[in-house]
């Protein structure tokens, strides 16, 4: 009965007037009477143990309110614990595994572990003043033996950084398929550096609390991915019920991942507004940023890669070593996220994999776009790019033979997902995908031909190609609320929260297709614990996803008490009457009552006139609850230059080939693949955290750490396939985290294509012009 | 605070009265002593952009100048040159082209951009990508903020000028 007019439109966002006239209201544009500011001392060790830490000289500056060391906060606050990070119990069944994740000290307490570790806290009447104590706090630290390398900190006679960890690892599990065994196969074994990068929106962290003493109520407003869950940390940290803690994330600017777990600042700056009885502000600054907030990727595998002849892979095998930082957030999500992505859209029929979580001084590690995707994409597009060489057939060859045909779908890959679900991919053709760039790049026959011509002329071009799966709209549930007010206006609202996804616009599309309505019509609410009892929040590209199928499932339900209100107010049966353009009618008739009516008459009141026994009101609760994720793919190739003379790379042409399944706003499709390819590229050609061997970070500043800019960006051409996934009755896959996974495959591969007649490789997903010169130089040397 | 400072300052067309600590960043100043919340904060060292205001005409990053730095100059911010109807061509490319998605960038994006075509009258797509590298984006991945502001520096009507309109009003600082 219902078309889809709205969805599949790339309609003008709702959210772009504000935006646009600096009238969005971000968490540092939140100013409340009497507000009060947090500075955070911060470790400038990255390990140390803590004798002692004078406040005296900073409490008595005018204007600071108070200091907290962690021995202050102790009596009041405990630890994020890490056992929340636990793995749901249907993985933990099925995967072999020993994980002991220590609890995370919400300021240092006994060692600070990182450099940017906060050690006290500062309430003053300003930021200003309260930087200005910062300078007069005076920690004792005892240095301690600095663990930098996640493969050195488990060696006997490393120092350790939490009681309680051996060998400072706080994770191990394994994963087996099959029988990994090279026989007379051929093997090729590297190891393989996924670099420590950032997600950096441009909008920094931040968090205000304020507690209402009338009703023993607190509001804390973040800027932050997941309202329920920090709700639920600050409740149970500050011994309140949930019903009187309400999180809002404000217009979020950017998160990418990094905004998507619970901070220690979101537990503190509550506390503070309760305890003081004053609004309390934090908001980060960039070097905060760069120092604390959470860093990503950074793991090391030693993979290996079984063949036949005839190019066809028999086995897979991976040994990662994840650099978790000095503590671990997110638990083993990445790691999992890993195994359960890198062997793409392939025939693997034998598989191992062993993860093992490591910490070590630095900034800890948690999800960052994609996360675990890029990482084990990254490996098996290199492996099958070195297969075809060891061979001497085309990687896109390679690629071709290996690739699971769309006659084999759905197909089960043998290797539970993170969820816990075994892993079947549900749709799609893969080829079509890899064709389909190949085609729009110009045909790899003809760049083969272009490319004799260019290293004959001593240029050098390569062609990168990466295919990948992605696990997307990952339960275990998402909510929606529909509810037509008293008025007849319809408002939904769900517990995801953008930070730039346009989510009241796509889901206000959805809304209006189940109703009949313009989406102008819709009212979208998002990102208030205020607002809906539970949600899940948005992360792992999976509001568009479920977000979407709860509020079409709500929309069912509360379809029918609207049909069943005008069916009694029209006199007829309910089988004779159904909506049409947002009112209800006698089937055939073009229009009806209109909402308004059915509202007045369906609440109690005068006016009320529904059916009897019905109950009044007009509001439906529903959650999506997938079995299990829904499988996005796609491919990228890229056709990359590098100019002898100075060792710069660049691309000339960038395609995108991605299967969302049915795209809501395509639009906005676009909007986050292109973003998405971006970060990509930037992560291999500018962006890495470096630290020195004592645990240093040296990029401290975005002076340091390089960001792409408009100059930087290739062409890049996006295509689509939409196939619908079957998972849930719109549709839909996530596309928030595809546009990233792609690009270190690319443009590794494609160097290294490139640079064949040297044979050169490399297979760390970072790399500088120096890389380049230097290889070029050596080959110059030999060939003289 | 002691060694407080009393600056006149037009911002947006408004002549401003404030007294202010000399460290006082501009950027603080618009937003925490003006409530003009548009120009944001993203690194506080010059290199984002996310503060870019019009001072005297020119884009400038609102972090790196101190508000006593403005006295008897003029600024102007992403609401002045909204209200004023300037930067309406370029917001209503950006919204078409799909140029923001966080939004957090963009009114310092807008700045940069208005900037650069008030300095380029004919700029080729080259020279829009290198102009537009002035302020970072984290979302975008850029084109469609070039293509907004191609479709901008192709279009007939261009270089609208803020207004000029002067209603004074004194604030000071907290």
């Amino acid at each position: 009965m219902k078309m889809a007019r709205f969805i599949g439109q790339p309609m003008r966002r709702k959210e772009d007037r504000r935006l646009l006239t600096g009238k969005g209201r971000y968490i540092a544009d939140i100013h409340l009477a009497r507000m009060a500011y947090v500075a955070f001392a911060r470790s400038s060790a990255a390990h140390a143990r803590i004798r002692g830490i004078d406040v005296a000289r900073a409490r008595t500056l005018p204007g600071v309110l108070t200091v907290y060391t962690a021995a202050d906060l102790a009596v009041h606050l405990g630890p994020i614990r890490g056992v929340l990070t636990t793995p749901p119990a249907p993985w933990r069944k099925l995967v072999d595994h020993d994980i002991n994740i220590p609890d995370q000290p919400l300021i240092a307490d006994k060692k600070v572990r990182y450099v940017g570790e906060p050690y006290a806290v500062i309430v003053a009447e300003s930021r200003y003043i309260a930087e200005d104590a910062l300078e007069l706090i005076e920690p004792d630290l005892e240095p301690l033996a600095v663990v930098s390398d996640p493969i050195e900190a488990m060696q006997s006679g490393a120092a350790n950084l939490h009681e309680n960890v051996a060998n400072n690892v706080v994770a191990r599990f394994r994963i087996r398929k099959g029988n990994v065994r090279p026989d007379s196969l051929h093997h090729i074994r590297r190891r393989f550096h996924n670099h420590r990068i950032l997600a950096l929106p441009i909008e920094c962290r931040g968090v205000i609390a304020e507690y209402d003493s009338r009703g023993d109520a607190i509001t804390i407003w973040s800027a932050t991915q997941v309202v329920h869950w920090v709700r639920g940390e600050v409740a149970r940290q500050l011994q309140m019920p949930e019903s009187r803690v309400r999180c809002i994330a404000p217009d979020v600017g950017g998160g990418f991942g990094v905004k998507g777990h619970v901070y220690c600042e979101e537990i503190i700056v509550p506390f503070l507004a309760r305890q003081l009885g004053r609004p309390i502000s934090w908001i980060e600054d960039r070097q905060e940023n760069l120092l604390n907030s959470t860093h990503s990727r950074d793991d090391i595998h030693d993979a290996e890669i079984v063949f036949d002849d005839r190019a066809t892979i028999h086995a897979l095998k991976d040994d990662l070593i994840f650099d978790s930082g000095a503590y671990t957030p997110s638990g083993i999500a990445s790691l999992a996220n890993i195994a359960a992505h890198i062997c793409g859209p392939y025939r693997i029929p034998n598989f191992e994999f062993g993860a093992t979580a490591v910490v070590t001084n630095k900034t800890p590690n948690a999800p960052y776009r994609g996360t675990g995707r890029p990482e084990g994409s990254f490996v098996i597009e290199r492996l099958i790019d070195l297969m075809a060489r060891e061979l001497g057939i085309d990687p896109v060859d390679a690629r071709r033979r290996n690739m699971i045909q769309a006659s084999e779908m759905p197909y089960k890959s043998g290797i539970p997902y993170r969820d816990g679900v075994p892993i079947v991919y549900d749709s799609g053709d893969y080829s079509k995908s890899l064709e389909l760039a190949l085609r729009e790049l110009g045909g790899v026959e003809e760049f083969r031909k272009l490319q004799m011509q260019a290293w004959s002329e001593g240029r050098y071009i390569g062609l990168g190609v990466a295919c990948y799966v992605e696990g997307t709209g990952v339960g275990p549930f998402e909510s929606a609320t529909v509810r037509i007010n008293p008025a007849g206006d319809l408002v939904v609202a769900t517990g995801a929260c953008s930070s730039g996804q346009g989510h009241e616009t796509v889901f206000a599309q959805v809304t209006a297709d189940e109703w009949g309505l313009s989406p102008e019509d819709v009212t979208v609410q998002i990102s208030d614990t205020g607002l809906i009892a539970t949600g899940f929040g948005s992360v792992a590209s999976r509001s568009a996803v479920t977000s979407s199928a709860a509020i079409r499932k709500a929309s069912a339900i509360l379809r029918a008490k609207v049909l069943a209100v005008g069916a009694h107010l029209l006199e007829c049966d309910v089988a004779d009457v159904e909506m049409r353009e947002g009112t209800v009618t006698l089937k055939g008739v073009p229009k009806g009552i209109s909402l308004t009516e059915i509202a007045k008459a369906a609440y109690p009141g005068w006016a009320s006139n529904r059916p009897p026994d019905m109950p009044g009101g007009l509001e439906v609760t529903e959650y999506f609850e997938p079995k299990t994720v829904t499988w996005a793919y796609g491919t990228h190739a890229g056709i990359i230059e590098i100019l002898a003379d100075t060792g710069e790379i660049r691309i000339h042409k960038y395609v995108v080939a991605h299967d969302a399944g049915v795209l809501i706003n395509p639009m906005i499709a676009n909007g986050q693949i292109m973003g998405g390819v971006c970060q990509g590229i930037g992560s291999c050609l500018l962006e890495k955290v470096v630290y020195d061997a004592q645990g240093q970070n040296l990029t401290g500043s975005l002076m340091d750490y390089l960001l792409p800019v408009a100059a930087q960006m290739p062409p890049i051409e996006i295509l689509h396939t939409e196939t619908p996934s079957p998972q849930n009755e719109l549709g839909i896959k996530g596309l928030g985290e595809g546009g990233v996974i792609g690009p270190p495959g690319v443009i590794l591969n494609g160097v290294c294509d490139a640079l064949r007649p040297l044979r050169f490789e490399i297979n760390q997903s970072s790399f500088s012009q120096a890389d380049v010169v230097a290889a070029l130089s050596k080959a110059s040397l030999k060939s003289e | 605070m002691s060694g407080e400072r009393e600056i006149e300052v037009t911002v947006n067309g408004r002549k401003i009265g404030a007294v202010v600590p000399p460290r006082l960043l501009l950027s603080d100043f618009l937003r925490d002593n003006l409530g003009l919340t548009g120009t944001h904060v993203g690194c506080e060292h010059g290199i984002c952009g996310a503060c870019t205001i019009l001072f005297d005409g020119q884009a400038a990053r609102s972090c790196l100048l101190f508000a006593v730095q403005t006295a008897g100059h003029e600024i102007w911010t992403v609401e002045g040159l909204s209200e004023s109807g300037a930067i309406a061509d370029l917001q209503e490319a950006f919204s078409k082209h799909h140029a923001l998605q966080c939004g957090y960038c963009t009114p310092g994006m807008l700045v940069v951009a208005y900037d650069f075509l008030n300095a380029n009258r004919s700029p080729s797509p080259e020279e829009i990508k290198d102009g537009m590298s002035a302020a970072l984006c984290r979302c975008t991945g850029y084109w469609n903020i070039v293509s907004a502001v191609s479709e901008v520096a192709n279009s007939e009507r261009r270089g609208t000028k803020p207004a000029d309109v002067a209603p004074a009003i004194r604030t000071t600082a907290p």
